[in-house]
C-alpha cells in the first residue's frame, strides 16, 4: 500500500463511476434480463375521469404469447391493498389509490389493466387490443375550476376537491404590517405544472420464488428502501426481509423516482400469481402520464415595505393541485417544503400563507427537483422584483437592504424555520461582479427601443434542504424518519467497502464518498468503494432527494468512519506496545509521537483485527462499523443567481444569453460534482421559464405524448454558465456540508423570468407575465403594450 | 426474418420480427446494452449508433434495414482500457452524471469531429440538439467535445509528423 498524504475531500477529482458509463457498461434497470421473463404492458385510461364499466378479457386470451390480463379486481383478490400517502396533515382527505384501477379512473394514463405476455412487442400488441368499456365522467384540470361551484367531483369522499386547507405564519400580526404599509404590491402568479423527464424512463423488474415466499425487485428508485417498505408493509403485507429491492444505475430521477408507483405493484403481484419474472419498462408516452408531474400552483402574492424600502409582509394565497391522486410525499410539498421557505433570505416581521390542496382529474403532483423551494423562490423573488420596479430602485440593491445579516443567525423566521448559519451579501457582490452588472444596466438603456432588448434578472434564493430532524418531521406529519445510515466494512487486506443508504442516480456518490473516507482513514481512494441502491446490502436507509446525501448520508459515514479510526487506532496502539494517547495517525500510517519507524500501516492494523492474534484485552474481532446520523436541523444553503436574456422583439423570442451564479453549500466534497449539478439545475430551472410546459386541456387531456409536444431544453438552448462560490458551513453536521443537487433549479427559474420581465419592464412597463415565456407570448404582449402606449403598428403591417 | 449485421467487427445472424427495431435488435438479440432507449420517438438520442459510419437513432432503423450493413455501439469505440478521446474527454470534463444519455451523446458527437475536428461551441452545441441530457446542463458536454476534439488533432498531428 502507497502512504499518501493527500486530502481527498475538495479536490476535483474525476469519477470513479465512469469508465462503466462512458463504455456503455452501465446496468439500469430495463438491461436486466432473468431467465424465463414474462413482459408486462399497461393498458391506461385514455379519460381523465371516467368509469369502467366492463372489460372483455377474452378479447386479447389466445393472442400470440399473451399469458394473462391482469384487472383491479384480480388485484384486490390476490390482496393487494391501496398506495399509501407517507406524509399526513390535520384533515388530510385521502382517495384510495390502486394499483390497478377499481371501478373508476381518475387520470389519462390510470392503469385499467396489465397484459402480460412472452414478449414486449406481444404484451403492448394485447394491451393496444383489450376490450374495455367506459361510460365518461365529467372531469376538471386546474386546481382554481376544481374549486370552482359546480366543479366535477374528482372523488366522492373528497368534497368540494379540498384534500386540505393549511396556512402558516401570523395573520394578525401581517395584517397590521400591512396597515402601516408605505407601498403594496400584489401579483397573481402562475407556477405552471411540469414533467421530470429523467431520460431514463421508470422500469421494473420483479421476480417472485413460491419456495422462499421471497420476492426480488429491480426497479428506478431513488430510494428502495422506501419502496420495500412500502410495497412489503402496506401493500402487499409481508415481512419487509421477503422483499430485497435493487434499484442498478439509475438514469436520473429529479424527485419522480422517489414515489411508490402502480406498476411496481403490478409486476411484483405478476410474477406471484404466474411463477415467473415479469418486466415493464415504460414507453416515453407512457412516462407522460405516469411520472409523477411538478409544480402547478395558482398563487397570490401581496409584498408590503416601508418608506425606506424594508420589506414588512408578504401575504400568499395559494391553490396547490394535487392531481388525481395523493402520492407519498404530495401533501408535504406545497406545505412544509414551500410554505416554511417563504422568507426567502429576507427580514420579513411577518409572512402568513394559505395553502388549498386539491383534488383534479391529472396525474399526481409531488416532489419535482427542488420540490416546493422553487416555488417559494420563484414567488418571493418574482414579488420583489415587481416591487423594486414599482419602487424604481435596482432589484439587486433592494434585496440587499433587506437581506438578514450574517450575526443574526441562527435565524428565526415567521414561518417556522431556524436558519443555521448564512452570509449572503458576499454571494450577491460576486455575482454582480462576475456579470459586470452596471456594464449590463448600460447596455440594456442602450439596447432600449431597439428590436433586441435585454433583461436582466438578479434573485438570492435559499433552500432548506436535509430534512430533519425525524422527531420534528413526525410531529409536522411525514410516516417516514429522515436520519441516514452507513456501514463501513474494512477487509482483511485494507480494502474497504463502504454501505450507505442513500442512492446516487448521477450524483457522483460512488467519488464523493470515498473522497471522505479515504481523508479519514489516510488510505488512497482506489482501496475503497460505495455499495448503495440495495436493500439486501445496506442497514437502512432513507434515500436520495431534497439534497440530503452529503449532509445526512455523508455525516453518517463520517460518523462510521470515526468509530473505525478509533478502534483502529486502539489495534495500533497495542501492536506497538504504546499509549493510544501517544499514537498519532497521519499520512496514511499510525505513529508513535516522537518515535519514528515505529508505526504500523492501516494493513497492519486491519490484517490483524481479522487475524485476531494479538488484540487488546476484550475487543471483538473485525474492523467494521455502523452508524445512524438524525440531524439536529435542516441545512440551508443560499446565493445568487443572474440571467441575461435578449429579446428578439419583431419575434418575441428570448434567448438566454449568459447565466452566473454564486451558490454557497457550505464545503465542496468535490467542486467538479458540485459545479455539474449546479449546471444541470440551471438547465432544469430555465426550463421551466422559457419553454417546458406540462398542459392539459380543461377536461384534463393531457397534451403532450411525446418530446415533440413537450420542450425540454436543448445544447443550442442554453449558454455556458459562470459558477463560482462562497463557503459558509453549517454547525450542525460533522461535514458542515449543505447542498446544491437542487440550488440551480430552485434559482434559475426565478432568475430567467426575473430576467425576462426585467426587459420587458423597461421596455414597455409589463409587470408580470405567467411563464413559460413562448415567443407568441412575449410577442403579443410586446406588441399589446406598444400598442397601447401608442407605440404600435398597424394590425395589418 | 434473417438478417446479417456486423457489429463492432462482428457479424451476427439472428431471426428477427420484421418490425424489430435496431435498438431493440443491439439490446435484446446481442445484448449490447450500452444502447439506450430513452424517447421510442427520435427526439432524445440516447439510442444513437453509427450505420457504415453516419450517427443514426436507432430506434428509427429497422433490424432488417441493417441487415448486410455494419454496426458501431458505444461498446465497439472504446475500452475502459483503451478510452476513445470522446469517452476519455467526457471522463476529464465530467460531461456525465446519470449516464444515461452518455452513449448516445458520445456516437453522435464522434461523426462531428469526424467531419470537423475543430469545431466551435456553437456548432457543437447545434450539432448535439438532437441528444438530450437532463443532468449536466450541456456546459460540460461541450467542454468534453473540445477536449476531445484538442486530444484527436494532436494525435493526429503526431502521427502526421512520424509519417
Amino acid at each position: 500500500m502507497t502512504d499518501r498524504t493527500d486530502k481527498y475531500m475538495g479536490q476535483a477529482l474525476k469519477r470513479k463511476e465512469d469508465p462503466r458509463f462512458i463504455t456503455g457498461a452501465g446496468q439500469y434497470t430495463d438491461d436486466f434480463v432473468l431467465p424465463g421473463m414474462l413482459h408486462a404492458a399497461m393498458v391506461r385510461s385514455p379519460y381523465a375521469h371516467a368509469r369502467i364499466t366492463g372489460i372483455d378479457k377474452s378479447s386479447v386470451e389466445g393472442m400470440p404469447g399473451v399469458v394473462a390480463v391482469l384487472t383491479g379486481e384480480d388485484v384486490a383478490a390476490a390482496g393487494a391493498g391501496p398506495i399509501p400517502v407517507g406524509w399526513l396533515l390535520p384533515d388530510l382527505k385521502v382517495p384510495p389509490h390502486h394499483a390497478v384501477a377499481q371501478g373508476e379512473v381518475n387520470h389519462v394514463g390510470d392503469i385499467v389493466a396489465v397484459v402480460v405476455a412472452e414478449t414486449r412487442a406481444q404484451a403492448e400488441d394485447a394491451a393496444g387490443l383489450l376490450a374495455v368499456d367506459y361510460e365518461a365522467l365529467p372531469s376538471v384540470a386546474l386546481g382554481s375550476a376544481a374549486l370552482g361551484e359546480g366543479s366535477p367531483q374528482v372523488h366522492d369522499d373528497v368534497p368540494g376537491n379540498v384534500a386540505f386547507r393549511w396556512e402558516i405564519g401570523d395573520e394578525t400580526a401581517l395584517n397590521e404590517a400591512f396597515n402601516r404599509a408605505h407601498k403594496t404590491v400584489k401579483v397573481k402568479l402562475r407556477n405552471h405544472r411540469l414533467v421530470p423527464n429523467a431520460i431514463e424512463p421508470r422500469a421494473s423488474l420483479a421476480q417472485f420464488s413460491p419456495a422462499s415466499g421471497e420476492y426480488l425487485l429491480y426497479t428506478t428508485s431513488q430510494n428502495p428502501h422506501i419502496h420495500r417498505l412500502i410495497l412489503a408493509a402496506f401493500v402487499l403485507n409481508i415481512p419487509e426481509h421477503k422483499l430485497r429491492v435493487i434499484s442498478p444505475d439509475v438514469g436520473g430521477g429529479f424527485g419522480s423516482k422517489i414515489f411508490q408507483y402502480q406498476e411496481e405493484v403490478a409486476v411484483l403481484l405478476a410474477s406471484r400469481l404466474l411463477g415467473k419474472p415479469v418486466k415493464w419498462a415504460a414507453r416515453r408516452s407512457e412516462s407522460f402520464v405516469s411520472d409523477m408531474q411538478g409544480r402547478d400552483h395558482e398563487s397570490e402574492a401581496e409584498l408590503a415595505v416601508d418608506a425606506e424600502g424594508r420589506m414588512l409582509g408578504l401575504r400568499v394565497n395559494t391553490v396547490a393541485n394535487l392531481g388525481a391522486y395523493l402520492t407519498l410525499f404530495a401533501p408535504a410539498v406545497p406545505t412544509y417544503l414551500y410554505g416554511t421557505l417563504l422568507n426567502g433570505v429576507y427580514k420579513f416581521p411577518a409572512v402568513h400563507a394559505k395553502v388549498t390542496g386539491v383534488v383534479t382529474n391529472t396525474v399526481p403532483v409531488d416532489a419535482y427537483r427542488g420540490a416546493g423551494r422553487p416555488e417559494a423562490t420563484y414567488l418571493i423573488e418574482r414579488t420583489v422584483d415587481v416591487m423594486a420596479h414599482e419602487l424604481g430602485m435596482d432589484p439587486a440593491e433592494f434585496r440587499r437592504i433587506n437581506f438578514i445579516q450574517p450575526d443574526e443567525f441562527p435565524y428565526q423566521t415567521p414561518v417556522a424555520l431556524v436558519y443555521d448559519s448564512g452570509n449572503y451579501e458576499p454571494a450577491l457582490d460576486m455575482a454582480l461582479d462576475m456579470m459586470k452588472y452596471p456594464d449590463l444596466r448600460a447596455e440594456q438603456e442602450r439596447r432600449k427601443g431597439t428590436n433586441k432588448i435585454l433583461g436582466i434578472g438578479v434573485i438570492s434564493y435559499l433552500e432548506a434542504c436535509g430534512l430533519a430532524p425525524s422527531a420534528l418531521v413526525g410531529q409536522l406529519g411525514a410516516q417516514a424518519g429522515q436520519w441516514e445510515s452507513s456501514l463501513v466494512r474494512v477487509h482483511p487486506t485494507g480494502k474497504v467497502e463502504l454501505y450507505t443508504g442513500s442512492h446516487s442516480h448521477g450524483q457522483g456518490h460512488e467519488t464523493a464518498f470515498p473522497q471522505i473516507a479515504a481523508d479519514e482513514l489516510q488510505i488512497p481512494i482506489e482501496d475503497i468503494d460505495l455499495i448503495h441502491g440495495d436493500t439486501g446490502r445496506m442497514p437502512y436507509g432513507w434515500g436520495t432527494y431534497g439534497s440530503r446525501s452529503a449532509a445526512v448520508g455523508g455525516s453518517a459515514l463520517k460518523m462510521a468512519l470515526q468509530k473505525i479510526t478509533a478502534k483502529a487506532r486502539k489495534i495500533a496502539a497495542h501492536l506497538l506496545e504504546a499509549s493510544e494517547e501517544d499514537v498519532e495517525h497521519a499520512d496514511g500510517v499510525f505513529r508513535v509521537k516522537g518515535a519514528p519507524g515505529q508505526q504500523k500501516t492501516f494493513f497492519d492494523v486491519a490484517l490483524m483485527a481479522h487475524l485476531a492474534h494479538s488484540l487488546p484485552d476484550g475487543m471483538e474481532p473485525g474492523l467494521e462499523a455502523t452508524a445512524f446520523y438524525d440531524p439536529k436541523n435542516f441545512v440551508y444553503p443560499f446565493g445568487t443567481h443572474v440571467a441575461v436574456v435578449e429579446i428578439d422583439t419583431d419575434t418575441g423570442v428570448v434567448k438566454l444569453r449568459n447565466y452566473g451564479c454564486v451558490d454557497d453549500c457550505g464545503p465542496l466534497i468535490n467542486p467538479l460534482i458540485a459545479e455539474g449539478q449546479v449546471h444541470g439545475g440551471i438547465a432544469q430551472g430555465a426550463g421551466q421559464a422559457l419553454w417546458e410546459d406540462a398542459a392539459y386541456d380543461e377536461e384534463g387531456n393531457f397534451l403532450a405524448g411525446t418530446f415533440m409536444e413537450y420542450a425540454v431544453p436543448r445544447a443550442d438552448d442554453l449558454p455556458n454558465f459562470q459558477t463560482d462560490h462562497t463557503v459558509t458551513p453549517s454547525p450542525h453536521n460533522p461535514l458542515g456540508v449543505k447542498g446544491i443537487g437542487e440550488a440551480g433549479t430552485i434559482a434559475s427559474t426565478a432568475a430567467v423570468a426575473n430576467a425576462v420581465m426585467d426587459a420587458l419592464w423597461h421596455e414597455c412597463r409589463i409587470a408580470h407575465l405567467d411563464m413559460p415565456y413562448t415567443s407568441e407570448k412575449v410577442w403579443r404582449a410586446i406588441r399589446e403594450a406598444r400598442q397601447g402606449a401608442g407605440m404600435g403598428q398597424a394590425a395589418d403591417d | 426474418m434473417n438478417v446479417t449485421v456486423t457489429v463492432n467487427g462482428k457479424a451476427h445472424t439472428r431471426d428477427v420480427e420484421p418490425r424489430t427495431l435496431l435498438v431493440h435488435f443491439l439490446r435484446e438479440d446481442l445484448g449490447l446494452t450500452g444502447t439506450h432507449v430513452g424517447c421510442d420517438t427520435s427526439q432524445c438520442g440516447a439510442c444513437t449508433v453509427h450505420l457504415n459510419g453516419d450517427a443514426v437513432k436507432s430506434c428509427t432503423v429497422l433490424a432488417v434495414q441493417a441487415d448486410g450493413m455494419e454496426v458501431t455501439t458505444i461498446e465497439g469505440l472504446g475500452t475502459a482500457a483503451d478510452l476513445h478521446p470522446l469517452q476519455a474527454g467526457f471522463w476529464e470534463k465530467h460531461g456525465l452524471q446519470c449516464g444515461f444519455c452518455t452513449p448516445g451523446m458520445i456516437m453522435s458527437a464522434a461523426e462531428l469531429l469526424r467531419h470537423d475536428p475543430d469545431p466551435s461551441e456553437a456548432t457543437i452545441r447545434h450539432h448535439l440538439e438532437g441528444n438530450y441530457c437532463r443532468c449536466t446542463g450541456y456546459h460540460n458536454i461541450v467542454l468534453a467535445v473540445q477536449h476531445a476534439a484538442a486530444a484527436m488533432r494532436e494525435r493526429e498531428a503526431g502521427q502526421a509528423a512520424d509519417d
